[in-house]
C-alpha cells in the first residue's frame, strides 16, 4: 500500500541535510507552508540555500530561519516585502548571499528542473545588469539569455487537499509556486489543510499527481490572516 | 529647469486619477491586461464594468476583479501587490510557471508599468535607482516588460526636482530594452516610435514648445 501520510513533523522533516537547497512555495504569506518552516527550524539543518519568491516577513517563519543564521544564500525575485527587517539586516551585514532572479525566470527555472530541461532561452533581462555572466544568443532576430534549471534537494509545499498517494489540490491564489516546486526536488514534503480518502479527489481537479510527493502531513490551521 | 517650470505654469497637468482614466479609455474590450503594482492598478477603476477586459495578475490569476467588500474576503485570493481581490465570472487560476508562460509567450495584449525613466528608444528603468542598491527587488517587472505584446508606462513627466523622466538614454539600471510603446504622463501621451517620442496628446493649456522644455528627449508631433 502506498502511504505518504506521516503522523508528526519529526517524521516529515527527517533526513534534511546541512547544505540543502530548499524550494519554498508561497507568494507573500499565501500558500507558504509555515508549519513546515517551523518544523525545519526545529529540525536544525543549516547552511541552507532557500529558493523563495520573497525573503520573509517580520520575525517568524522564513525570517526566523534567516535570523537564526541557518541560511547561507537566498534565491528570490522580491526580497522587499512589507517588513523584510531580518533579511535587510543580514544582507547589509554581508551575512547572507542574494541571487536576484526575475520572477518568471525563477518559475521557469524551477519548472524546467522538474521537467528534465537543463536550460532554456528567455528574452527576460536581456540588456540589464541581471544578464551579467549569462550566454546571450540571437535567435530569429531577437536576443535571448540562457538560463539554467534550478533543482532543489527539498521542496516545502502547502496544499489544500491531499490523499495518501500524495495527490494534491490547491486553494485560489495559494497555488502560485507550489505545484512547480513539488516537481523539482528530490524530497517533496507537503502540509495540507485537508486529508481525504484515496479516490475522493476528482482526477480532473488534481493539480499535483502524487508521484511528485514524498511525505504529507496534516496541518488544518484554518485561514491565513495576513496577505 | 526654470524654463521647464515656466512652460508649465500656464497649463493644467493631469491628476493621477485623470492619467489613469485617460489610459483606461484606450483599452478596448477583449484585451488581456496586466496592471503593475502602484499607480497602474488605478487604471482598472476606470474601465467600465460592461467593457469585458481580462485582468491578469502574475501570481496566477486571470479574470481578476476589484477589491472585495469587507465581509466577502477570500483570504486565499491576493494580487501581485498582495492585496485581497475578487474573481470575475470566467476567471481562472494557474501556477506561477504557467502564469509567466502566458506573459513570456506574448499572450498579454497589454502591460502597464510605472517607471523612473523611459528612453526615446523604448528602454525602461523601473526597478532600481542605483547599481549599488542595497537589496534590489525586481519581482516580475523584467518578465512583463520583455514579454507583453504592448508595454505602456504611466508616470509623472518629471521628478520632484523637475528632471525629465523621458530621456535620451536611461541613467538608472534598465528593466528591459526597447520595450515601451506608449507613455502616459501628467503632461502628455507619447508614442515611442523608431524616430523617438511622438506626442499624441497634451494637458490642457500646454504648448508643444512648453512640453519640449520639460522633456530631455527630443519630441515631434504624431502624424495621424
Amino acid at each position: 500500500m502506498i502511504n505518504k501520510l506521516v503522523q508528526n513533523m519529526a517524521e516529515a522533516m527527517a533526513g534534511i541535510a546541512d547544505g540543502s537547497v530548499v524550494l519554498l512555495g508561497g507568494f507573500g504569506n499565501i500558500g507558504q507552508p509555515h508549519a513546515l518552516l517551523d518544523a525545519l527550524i526545529e529540525q536544525g539543518a543549516k547552511d541552507l540555500t532557500v529558493v523563495s519568491n520573497n525573503a520573509g516577513v517580520g520575525r517568524t517563519g522564513l525570517a526566523r530561519l534567516l535570523d537564526l543564521g541557518r541560511v547561507r544564500k537566498i534565491v528570490c525575485s522580491y526580497p522587499r516585502t512589507a517588513d523584510p527587517v531580518v533579511f535587510e539586516e543580514l544582507y547589509r551585514a554581508g551575512r547572507i548571499e542574494l541571487e536576484i532572479v526575475p520572477q518568471g525566470t525563477m518559475a521557469e527555472r524551477i519548472r524546467a528542473a522538474g521537467a528534465g530541461i537543463p536550460a532554456f532561452f528567455t528574452a527576460t533581462a536581456v540588456g540589464t545588469k541581471l544578464a551579467a555572466g549569462k550566454e546571450e544568443r540571437d535567435i530569429r532576430g531577437r536576443k535571448y539569455l540562457l538560463e539554467e534549471a534550478l533543482p532543489g534537494d527539498v521542496a516545502l509545499v502547502e496544499a489544500w487537499e491531499a490523499d495518501r498517494w500524495g495527490n494534491l489540490t490547491y486553494r485560489s491564489s495559494a497555488r502560485n509556486f507550489n505545484p512547480i516546486m513539488a516537481t523539482a526536488a528530490q524530497l517533496t514534503i507537503v502540509q495540507s489543510q485537508h486529508i481525504v480518502e484515496l479516490g475522493a479527489l476528482d482526477p480532473e481537479k488534481i493539480m499535483t499527481p502524487g508521484v511528485y510527493v514524498n511525505r504529507v502531513v496534516h496541518v488544518p490551521y484554518g485561514e491565513p490572516m495576513v496577505p | 529647469m526654470n524654463a521647464a517650470m515656466n512652460a508649465l505654469e500656464s497649463c493644467k497637468p493631469l491628476t493621477r486619477n485623470e492619467m489613469a482614466a485617460q489610459l483606461a479609455r484606450d483599452i478596448p474590450e477583449g484585451w488581456c491586461v496586466n496592471l503593475g503594482i502602484g499607480a497602474p492598478l488605478k487604471v482598472a477603476d476606470y474601465v467600465p464594468e460592461e467593457r469585458e477586459v481580462i485582468f491578469h495578475s502574475e501570481n496566477g490569476i486571470l479574470g481578476m476583479g476589484p477589491a472585495p467588500a469587507p465581509d466577502k474576503i477570500n483570504r486565499w485570493l491576493i494580487n501581485a501587490g498582495k492585496q485581497y481581490v475578487t474573481m470575475r465570472p470566467g476567471g481562472s487560476y494557474s501556477h506561477h510557471a504557467d502564469s509567466f508562460g502566458l506573459i513570456r509567450g506574448g499572450h498579454l495584449d497589454l502591460c502597464v508599468l510605472g517607471a523612473f525613466q523611459v528612453a526615446e528608444n523604448g528602454d525602461i528603468a523601473n526597478w532600481s535607482i542605483s547599481d549599488n542598491d542595497s537589496a534590489p527587488a525586481v519581482g516580475g517587472a523584467m518578465d512583463l516588460a520583455a514579454g507583453a505584446r504592448r508595454l505602456w508606462v504611466i508616470m509623472e513627466h518629471t521628478t520632484k526636482s523637475g528632471d525629465s523622466r523621458l530621456v535620451r538614454r536611461c541613467s538608472y539600471p534598465l528593466t528591459a530594452i526597447g520595450a515601451v510603446k506608449r507613455v502616459y504622463t501628467n503632461l502628455a501621451v507619447l508614442d515611442v516610435t523608431g524616430d523617438g517620442f511622438a506626442v499624441r496628446d497634451m494637458a490642457p493649456g500646454l504648448t508643444f514648445e512648453g512640453l519640449q522644455q520639460a522633456t530631455d528627449a527630443p519630441l515631434r508631433m504624431a502624424t495621424q
